[in-house]
């Protein structure tokens, strides 16, 4: 079994519009999406929810006011700038000591230090998660709450579930649509996979964050090849993307056409190999039988 | 020798954890007086991460020579290393065969972490 | 004022907008900054050339245990729900890639065998270019945590009349670090089905912080009207569409300015401004 995993580096590259067209090219997979800040994969699947679960992303402080004093000693002790003194409509618009929840850490250190034992620690809901079918195979995504932390631990969860997935079902193959950027949750969507597929554009913006993401992969010692979307937006910057990979020793699996239809695909809720031919349909197709070879 | 045993059960015969951070239980023997306790290891099963560094604290305060699993993360190793605890790697049966091959030295010891480690 | 452009999804043109509006803010003589809070994957030095004055270490303090002082009673260990110091053995361990620099430790420790010590997870930059005041903050590769990173750049006095940020994509807590306290967020998408959902979300968010906002629909002509439709529905201001133009495409590749495509941009940019100081501010 492979956990293939498709990132970019910067965002709006076609990672999720790719990773549709290969649910649809691939066989025998469960399909995860560690977007979880904004998954979209869903919206080309044709998904239907199976079972939703709760995601506790971790544990926050909520002062009780009816035991608080107003001592201030709590403030003192929080480093998250996440306990506040003015007035709140909650508190009635009175001058209270209250916790910002979007900037609590939930270190618990102001429960520890509270001398009238007047913040409560529980667990937080910070999101929830889905289990869905799909007409391409199991599909596992969520939506972490809004302003919520913990991206990494939510991704955790969907990998962790799929794997479960992929050995109750027998399948090959996890295809994994990753977020952007290169920090917590890239961090929990590449660590351990068999194989990450970079997408990236010709343009210095793309270029420049696909060499820290190449970075990052090399840091974990995962097996990278590279994709060029929108190879024809700039021929000249296409041609030095592959000459990095190649003094790199990374392999470029594909380049795929700037091409309307992909937007037409997506408006279709399709994905873009099937929506009828079309230049970045077809190559896309030869993407994969690149990305097959370098998995199997 | 005390040797601890990631385990899915509290039973001698209980399968071995492959998880070392999260596994289930550690049973831990000793070969003085071939006493076995249990020590769950529940409250890492849930750790958003770190669930590693707090199964080595656990077991070492326990004076654990050597200890039997098969997934090792990097942070495991690097406490396992500190606390001066060998880990050894095997998986493919029963707490009792685990402290069989334990005590006559044929399990493999892990010189690096063998995994990536996790997030949750 | 305090102007944050964001979006749910990446690569709506966060950067694009930012720095052009930027740049035609201090066209029209106001001093004017922009900061550059993707701090994963920061562009905007690639559109706006700074000529950099200034670096500092963006640090984390993590603990450092003095093992001459240290009795290992496990006091540490016990206070961190991070899991992120051990007492092993003989010595006390400490894992700084999960420490989340609360000081838990150090404050429980009753040998006060525990100093802070900082340890770097970024840099911030300090410049100017194309007569903007250029800030950015940049994670290292490896390190998961970005929120300090984006904290400290955005404790940096900026006395500018008027301060542009650049948010990452989505709606976690990187997003919520960079855009607080900010007076006004402009909301960047597409009008396409990603783009509208990712959208949402982020409407979402800002009205969960409590923030004035509005959108700017970018390649407003490859999609459909659903965008559109929901922004009336919502009673969102549209405050600017940009229609698709290859020649910007291309620009934008090259890292250059959408004027010098089309010069028209700088005054369309200035009037974007011109909109939301007047909402700010009346």
């Amino acid at each position: 079994m492979t956990e293939l995993v498709i990132v970019s580096g910067k965002g709006g590259t076609g990672k999720t519009s790719l990773v549709g067209s290969l649910a649809a090219l691939s066989e025998n997979k469960v399909m995860v999406d560690c977007d979880v800040d904004a998954a979209d994969l869903h919206l080309i699947l044709n998904n239907r929810v199976q079972e939703t679960i709760e995601f506790i992303g971790g544990k926050g402080a909520s002062i009780v006011n009816e035991k608080c004093t107003n001592c201030g000693i709590c403030l003192d002790y929080c480093r998250f700038d996440a306990i506040k003194h003015e007035s709140h409509p909650e508190n009635g618009d009175e001058e209270r000591y209250w916790i910002d929840k979007h900037a609590c850490e939930g270190c618990a250190v102001c429960v520890r230090n509270c001398p009238e034992q007047a913040i409560d620690f529980n667990e937080i809901v910070s999101g929830e998660w889905y289990l869905s079918d799909t007409p391409y195979g199991p599909l596992v995504h969520a939506r972490l709450g809004i302003a919520q932390a913990n991206s990494g631990k939510l991704v955790s969860v969907l990998r962790k579930q799929a794997l479960l997935l992929a050995e109750q079902r027998g399948l090959d193959l996890i295809l994994i649509d990753g977020p952007p950027g290169i920090g917590c949750p890239v961090i929990a969507s590449i660590t351990g996979t068999g194989y990450v597929l970079v997408v990236t554009e010709p343009s210095m913006s793309a270029m420049h964050d696909m060499e820290r993401l190449l970075q990052l992969t090399a840091h974990f010692g995962i097996p990278t090849g590279i994709c060029i979307n929108k190879c024809d937006i700039n021929p000249e910057l296409s041609s030095q993307i592959e000459e990095k990979a190649r003094k790199l020793n990374l392999p470029v699996h594909g380049r795929i056409r700037h091409d309307e239809a992909v937007t037409r695909a997506q408006l279709n809720q399709k994905s873009v190999v099937e929506n009828g031919d079309s230049p970045a349909a077809r190559d896309i197709r030869a993407l994969w039988e690149g990305v097959k070879n370098a998995i199997s | 020798m005390r040797i601890a045993i990631a385990s899915q059960g509290v039973e001698k015969t209980s399968a071995v954890d492959p998880r070392f951070g999260r596994a289930s239980y550690f049973l831990i023997f000793d070969t003085s007086d071939e006493s076995l306790e249990v020590v769950e290891n529940n409250q890492n099963v849930n750790a958003a991460q770190g669930a590693g560094v707090q199964a080595a604290e656990n077991i070492s305060k326990k004076n654990v020579d050597i200890v039997v699993a098969s997934n090792y993360g990097p942070k495991a190793f690097r406490a396992l290393e500190a606390a001066g605890i060998k880990a050894a790697m095997w998986a493919d049966g029963t707490v009792s065969e685990a402290i069989e091959l334990a005590i006559n030295d044929k399990l493999k010891i892990c010189d690096k972490a063998n995994v990536e480690g996790h997030w949750m | 004022m305090k102007i944050a452009i964001a979006s749910g999804k990446g690569g709506t043109g966060k950067t694009t907008i930012a720095t052009n509006m930027a740049v035609a803010i201090a066209k029209e003589g106001r001093d004017v900054a922009y900061v550059d809070c993707d701090v994963e994957e920061p562009n905007g030095h690639i559109f706006l050339k700074p000529e950099i004055k200034e670096q500092y270490d963006a640090t984390v303090l993590v603990p450092h245990v003095d093992l001459n002082k240290c009795t290992l009673c496990g006091d540490c260990s016990a206070a961190c729900v991070f899991n992120a110091i051990a007492v092993l053995g003989k010595t006390v361990e400490v894992f700084p890639s999960i420490c989340h620099s609360c000081g838990g430790c150090s404050d429980v420790c009753p040998e006060n065998a525990i100093d802070d010590i900082p340890r770097t997870i970024g840099h911030i930059s300090r410049g100017v270019g194309m007569g903007v005041q250029f800030y950015e903050g940049r994670l290292n590769v490896g390190e998961a945590i970005s929120p300090p990173v984006t904290k400290a750049l955005r404790k940096l006095d900026t006395n500018s009349e008027v301060i542009i940020i650049d948010a990452p994509p989505g709606t976690s807590c990187p997003v919520i670090e960079a855009i607080s306290g900010t007076d006004y967020v402009i909301l960047v998408t597409e009008p396409t089905p990603f783009g509208l959902n990712d959208l949402k979300l982020a409407v979402g968010m800002v009205q969960e912080i409590g923030l004035p906002h509005g959108i700017v629909i970018n390649r407003s002509d490859i999609g459909d009207g659903k965008t559109e439709e929901f922004c009336h529905r919502q009673n969102l201001d549209i405050l600017m569409t940009i229609p698709f133009d290859r020649r910007i495409a291309e620009a934008y590749s090259r890292g250059e300015m959408m004027s010098d495509v089309n010069s028209e941009y700088e005054r369309r940019f200035w009037e974007l401004y011109s909109s939301i100081a007047e909402k700010v501010s009346p």
